[in-house]
């Protein structure tokens, strides 16, 4: 078990770094690979005293523009993959996604309602993020609430309550997008997912959740093995079932609320992205969890360095990248699998 | 030793269980029959810990079952369910390592070496060609085994068994039966199995508690509970009674309508 998850992880881990290192390389601003690691090297205290020739805008695009936010996609793809593997573990229910239980939905009604009414720079820069986490929040909260009798959740219950809600809120937000003529486009970009724009204070905003998030999954990635045989034989194991159910849905959903608020709604990276690794490393949690953050970092890394350079200086909706290149990917795996098996039998 | 005292469960409003007590001696294995819908799965479960009665209590060693660390309550009684196990990705031996769970600390280690334990699971249940086998390359008589050997691995000193063989051909039964009575008697376990085959309850028990109206209608030996009155009673239904030619032990032979007349 040690082998395996040190000979996948450290592959993953390769397959990141070397795939920031090809993100970093390109970019729309014209700036040459040679000079952007000239740049990022500077940066390191001890090459920071030799002399350069980079003018303050080029030093400005790739510190500030691009190494931020190469490290943003990685951030959100590991939270929402993070949180896709918790949602599908606790649901178990192979169309579980970050979204499926109306987080995302919470947090689009408030964003849509910050720009609706261009209060965006009401709370500061952080407005659309707050606003969006907290109603996010309060969302899955009602959500639990509704979904619970007698101090238990089912799972059925728990699902139908989500896209109920999500359906709902979902109208709420197309209305608003409807009465605004004039920030129509803001609204829908938001919708569909984005990096651009962003800063390091956005990527500080994920870190305390990963931090959090992280640890506590991979602790119950075990406990999540047992989910896998039913609520039912995990109890009979000594689990108790509803506080661990609770732990981790609001640990995916802190996840999620984090990754939605700062990026929009990327759609389809906590749906593939753990179903991909379980199809290559089989059902253990105990590595699904930690190959999913890393596994989402470089799908969402790729899906924007797509969205940034394929149509420069136009940008692509980040959602519909993740969409176009994840679901054949997935095709693709699936089709793999099922001439395997069919070998096999 | 574990209790039930005047218990008390509704479903969905509904009274199942209506005050019912009873008790079970380490070391013996029981039977638990009676009509569909009469709460006899709804009693395993609040036996388990699992579910909890609206009044009463249930006593494990003298101490009520809601009361235990849920690991510890693990280590000490375990349950298998009617349905099995479903078909899943993990192979054989990852989910007979799965019984482990109630030994192992916050990390997922153990601190004794639990593999032997394991093995012996396996083996004890002939499971050593699938043991690199996924659970969903079986069939369901092979999961249920499986679900034993895990039962095995949990190494405890209670099972509950629901129904379980429900789902299995008379082969299947019988070995199934078999293993537990053999497994018990080795150990020294207390067995509670909920049966709806009664000539099964009544080849594999020492005592069998019928279970009619919400509370304990008689119990006691398989030839003390196992009456053409008593069944005639409970069930609706008249039989003829024969002693098994090998056993001796009561078996029921169910009568058409037509054949009374």
């Amino acid at each position: 078990m040690k082998y395996k998850l040190i000979g996948y992880g450290g592959a993953a881990l390769l397959l990141l770094a070397v795939s920031i290192v090809i993100s970093l390389s390109v970019g729309s601003a014209g700036i040459s690979v040679r000079d952007v690691w000239g740049i990022l090297l500077h940066q390191l205290p001890w090459l920071a005293d030799k002399p350069v020739s980079y003018s303050p805008g080029e030093i400005s695009v790739v510190t500030q523009v691009r190494l931020s936010r190469v490290l943003l996609a990685v951030l959100v793809g590991a939270c929402l993959a993070l949180a896709g593997t918790g949602f599908q573990g606790v649901l178990r229910n192979p169309l579980a996604d970050p979204y499926t239980l109306g987080v995302a939905s919470g947090c689009s009604v408030g964003a849509a309602f910050i720009i609706l009414f261009g209060l965006q720079t009401a709370l500061g820069m952080w407005t659309i993020p707050l606003v969006a986490f907290a109603t996010g929040t309060v969302t899955i909260l009602i959500v639990f609430r509704l979904a619970r009798s007698n101090g238990i959740m089912h799972i059925e219950t728990l699902i139908l309550t989500g896209v109920i809600i999500q359906s709902f809120l979902g109208a709420f937000v197309s209305f608003m997008v409807s009465m605004s003529q004039g920030v129509v486009n803001q609204i829908l970009f938001w919708l569909m997912g984005s990096l651009a724009m962003r800063s390091w204070d956005n990527l500080y905003m994920l870190i305390p959740f990963l931090a959090l998030g992280i640890p506590v999954l991979l602790f119950y990635g075990g406990t999540l093995n047992l989910f896998v045989l039913g609520e039912r034989h995990a109890a009979h194991l000594g689990i108790r079932v509803e506080r661990t159910k609770l732990i981790i849905l609001i640990c995916s959903t802190l996840l999620t609320a984090a990754a939605v608020s700062v990026s929009g709604v990327i759609g389809f990276v906590g749906l593939v992205v753990p179903h991909v690794i379980r199809l290559l490393v089989g059902p253990d949690y105990r590595f699904i969890i930690p190959l999913s953050a890393i596994g989402g970092g470089i799908f969402v890394l790729w899906a924007d360095t797509l969205a940034r350079v394929a149509l420069s200086p136009k940008e692509i909706p980040l959602g519909v990248v993740t969409a176009l290149i994840g679901a054949p990917f997935f095709a693709y795996l699936l089709h793999r699998r099922k001439l395997k098996q069919g070998g096999s039998a | 030793m574990i209790e039930a005292k005047e218990i008390v469960q509704e479903i969905q409003g509904r009274p199942v269980l209506n005050g019912l007590s009873c008790s079970f001696q380490k070391g013996r294995m029981y039977g638990i029959i009676g009509p569909n819908g009469v709460g006899k799965s709804t009693l395993l479960g609040l036996l388990s810990g699992v579910e909890r009665p609206k009044r009463g209590d249930v006593l494990l060693e003298g101490r009520s079952v809601f009361a235990y660390a849920r690991k510890l309550l693990a280590r000490k009684m375990a349950v298998l369910q009617q349905s099995g196990l479903p078909p899943v990705g993990f192979s054989v031996r990852e989910v007979v390592g799965m019984g482990r769970y109630p030994y192992q600390n916050w990390f997922g280690s153990e601190t004794d070496d639990s593999e032997a334990v394991i093995d012996g699971a396996i083996e004890a249940m002939g499971l050593q060609e699938l043991e690199q086998r996924k659970m969903d390359q079986l069939s369901g008589g092979e999961r249920q085994r499986v679900a034993l050997a895990k039962l095995m691995a949990q190494q405890p000193s209670v099972i509950l068994l629901d129904e379980p063989t429900t789902y299995l051909d008379i082969g299947f039964q019988v070995q199934l039966l078999d293993t537990v009575r053999t497994w018990q008697r080795e150990r020294e376990l207390t067995v509670i199995a909920v049966l709806h085959d009664l000539n099964l309850a009544s080849l594999y028990c020492d005592e069998l508690l019928v279970l009619h109206r919400g509370t304990i209608a008689a119990s006691g030996t398989p030839q003390d509970v196992l009456t053409a009155s008593l069944i005639e009673q409970v069930y609706e239904t008249s039989p003829s009674i024969l002693a098994h030619p090998l056993t001796g032990a009561p078996q029921i032979m169910l009568q058409p309508k037509w054949t009374n007349k």
